[in-house]
């Protein structure tokens, strides 16, 4: 794929949006809130960071990897990837249905391009992504193997045994983002169960922690992978601390547990679209 | 008992399961270079010392965490590489059940998930650790294929034979010293079932450690005049449907023998079948619905009803029910 400018990249970012509240809203069920607040992450890393083929092999030899733990925003990955040609964009109308490759959580069973390996029950991308990491190395092959889990998510212990793993194995061809949102179902993660200090946490378990305090800022989100990169290689794995904003792009959407898993209706799918400009065409 | 008995198959040597495994797993490493091996902290209980002597750069010391192993393994099927993981049964079936559920079952990964210490003749360690309802978990996950091979030489050419096959696989072997009867140079056959011993009154299918159980009882058996037929049922999913079938319109009755609960196990995968085919009568030798307990193997066998003589008398049983 070719690597796109800024500008390109907010516009994409907007028809992602789109394709997240239409899909969500067609069969009214599914999770916007961290879609949307992760949008600006999946552009970046389709569109200009990672070095990828939509012709999709599974085995991704010589190509970046890239695997979502948190399954449950799978309406951003799918938009990502049919906007960057893994599948048409047609076959967003199939979200959640019967009978369709897009599953309500992404899977392989149905042979979905783009889709490697299950998930939804968190706590496992990371060990997963690890898991490739170290078999990219053993063939020789140094592209970059990238994950993303929730923050929330990180009250799984699962994600501590591969912290522990990585910084002993020294695998350095990892970087982990989190969705620092500080929303989980139940409410604020301050008030369900308190992550304190996650910078402090993953630096104390062996790994290069950068933090991007503007996740919904496609440059910062830029400079935060950039910088992740180049701390690549150098014996550490790297997490990306990613800031964001649940249901960032709609006004009445945004800061809120309340639109983890939660379908608008017809006439929030209106007001939330006139927010949103079409750039790409809509399905 | 067994040395004053006419065997029809016999052996000079014991060993464990496990070994089989360790040695079938450098022999595979030896043949392919995408076999890879993780343990989870029991490299010696796991006899995979020799891989990882020979093998370092393919070999992975996880630590005391079995989640995060089987997560590893699932992510290095990607590439193409053959993820062997090691730990006690108990650790690689309930302990991670969710893990290879959604990251090796459903999607489907080839992983070759090597359970050892299986079943009561673990022994003294005691219930904590003698898991009986291994065989049930992993048979209900779709994809998932169960093997449970009897004794050093099955279980070495069953290591060999799973590295060959594409998809997720439960190996499961055991700790104590147990007769080799089998031969070194057998060939594995994934789901295909094992015909021992001919016989006409009633079949014993048996899996594991039990498959030398009952080659004793058909010795047993054939004093009392009565002729048995033992087929060795190694691969409990995908379940030899051809074979039992064939064996039970033959004898017309049958008992199951396995090292694990009634609930779930091998005796539960045949009976489906016969109800469904054949109703003939059938007797179930497994665990009963309770936990294990310290003791030695052979005290744990005997007392939970596990060896050759309680085979003896489910066949009687199964015969008297015609």
């Amino acid at each position: 794929m070719e690597k796109q400018p800024l500008e390109q990249l907010t516009k994409i970012s907007s028809q992602v949006r789109r394709d997240i509240l239409r899909m969500v809203h067609a069969v009214q069920s599914g999770h916007p809130g961290a879609s949307l607040g992760c949008t600006e992450f999946f552009v970046a890393l389709y569109f200009n960071q990672m070095k990828h083929d939509n012709k999709f092999n599974m085995d991704g030899a010589n190509e970046d990897l890239f695997f979502l733990s948190n399954g449950h925003i799978s309406p951003v990955w799918y938009a990502v990837l049919a906007r960057s040609g893994y599948f048409s964009p047609e076959e967003m109308t199939t979200f959640r249905k019967l009978d369709s490759r897009l599953q309500g959580h992404p899977a392989t069973e149905e042979g979905l391009p783009g889709i490697r390996i299950a998930s939804g029950s968190l706590g496992q991308g990371l060990s997963v992504a690890t898991g490739a990491a170290q078999a990219k190395k053993i063939d020789g092959d140094d592209r970059t193997v990238y994950v993303l889990m929730g923050d929330g998510e990180q009250q799984e212990g699962q994600v501590w045994e591969a912290a522990m793993y990585a910084a002993h194995h020294k695998v350095d061809n990892l970087i982990a983002t989190i969705d620092f949102n500080r929303q989980q179902i139940d409410g604020p993660t301050k008030e369900v169960m308190d992550l304190k200090d996650l910078k402090a946490k993953w630096e104390a378990f062996g790994w290069e922690v950068i933090e991007t305090k503007q996740g919904n800022d496609m440059a910062a989100v830029l400079e935060g992978l950039e910088k992740a990169k180049a701390l690549t290689g150098k014996g550490k794995p790297v997490l990306n601390l990613l800031h964001t904003e649940m249901g960032f792009g709609v006004d009445f959407m945004v800061g809120t547990h309340k639109w983890h898993g939660i379908a608008p209706s017809d006439e929030q799918l209106a007001n939330a679209l006139g927010q949103l400009e079409e750039t790409l065409g809509d399905y | 008992m067994d040395k004053t008995l006419d065997l029809k198959f016999t052996y000079t040597e014991k060993k464990d399961t496990r070994s089989g495994f360790g040695d079938g797993l450098l022999e595979a490493g030896r043949k392919n270079p995408n076999v890879v091996g993780l343990c989870a902290d029991l490299i010696g209980s796991l006899k995979m010392g020799a891989f990882q002597k020979e093998f370092p750069e393919r070999f992975f010391q996880v630590g005391i965490a079995e989640a995060n192993m089987i997560g590893l393994a699932a992510g290095m099927t990607i590439n193409g590489k053959i993820p062997f993981t090691g730990t006690f049964a108990n650790f690689s079936t309930g302990r991670v059940y969710d893990q290879i559920r959604q990251s090796v079952a459903y999607s489907d990964k080839n992983v070759k998930i090597c359970a050892s210490h299986a079943g009561l003749t673990l022994g003294e360690d005691g219930a904590t650790h003698q898991i009986l309802e291994d065989v049930g978990m992993m048979k209900m996950l779709p994809h998932m294929t169960v093997i449970n091979p009897c004794d050093y030489n099955q279980t070495k050419a069953a290591t060999m034979a799973i590295a060959e096959y594409e998809g997720p696989v439960y190996l499961r072997f055991g700790r104590p010293s147990w007769p080799i009867f089998t031969p070194a140079d057998q060939k594995f056959e994934i789901g295909k079932a094992w015909k021992m011993i001919e016989g006409k009154d009633v079949t014993i299918f048996a899996t594991g450690h039990l498959v030398w159980e009952a080659v004793v009882a058909e010795a047993m058996l054939r004093e009392e005049g009565i002729s048995a037929e033992v087929i060795n049922i190694h691969t409990i999913k995908p379940l030899d449907e051809e074979a039992i079938l064939e064996s039970v319109k033959k004898t017309g009755c049958a008992v199951s023998a396995e090292e694990h609960q009634l609930n779930g196990g091998l005796g539960d995968s045949i009976a489906q079948t016969l109800i469904r085919n054949n109703p003939a009568p059938l007797e179930y030798v497994g665990v009963n619905d309770s936990f294990g307990e310290s003791g030695t193997p052979t005290e744990l066998m005997e007392k939970y009803g596990l060896n050759a003589e309680n085979i003896v008398k489910a066949a009687k049983a199964a015969i008297a029910r015609k």
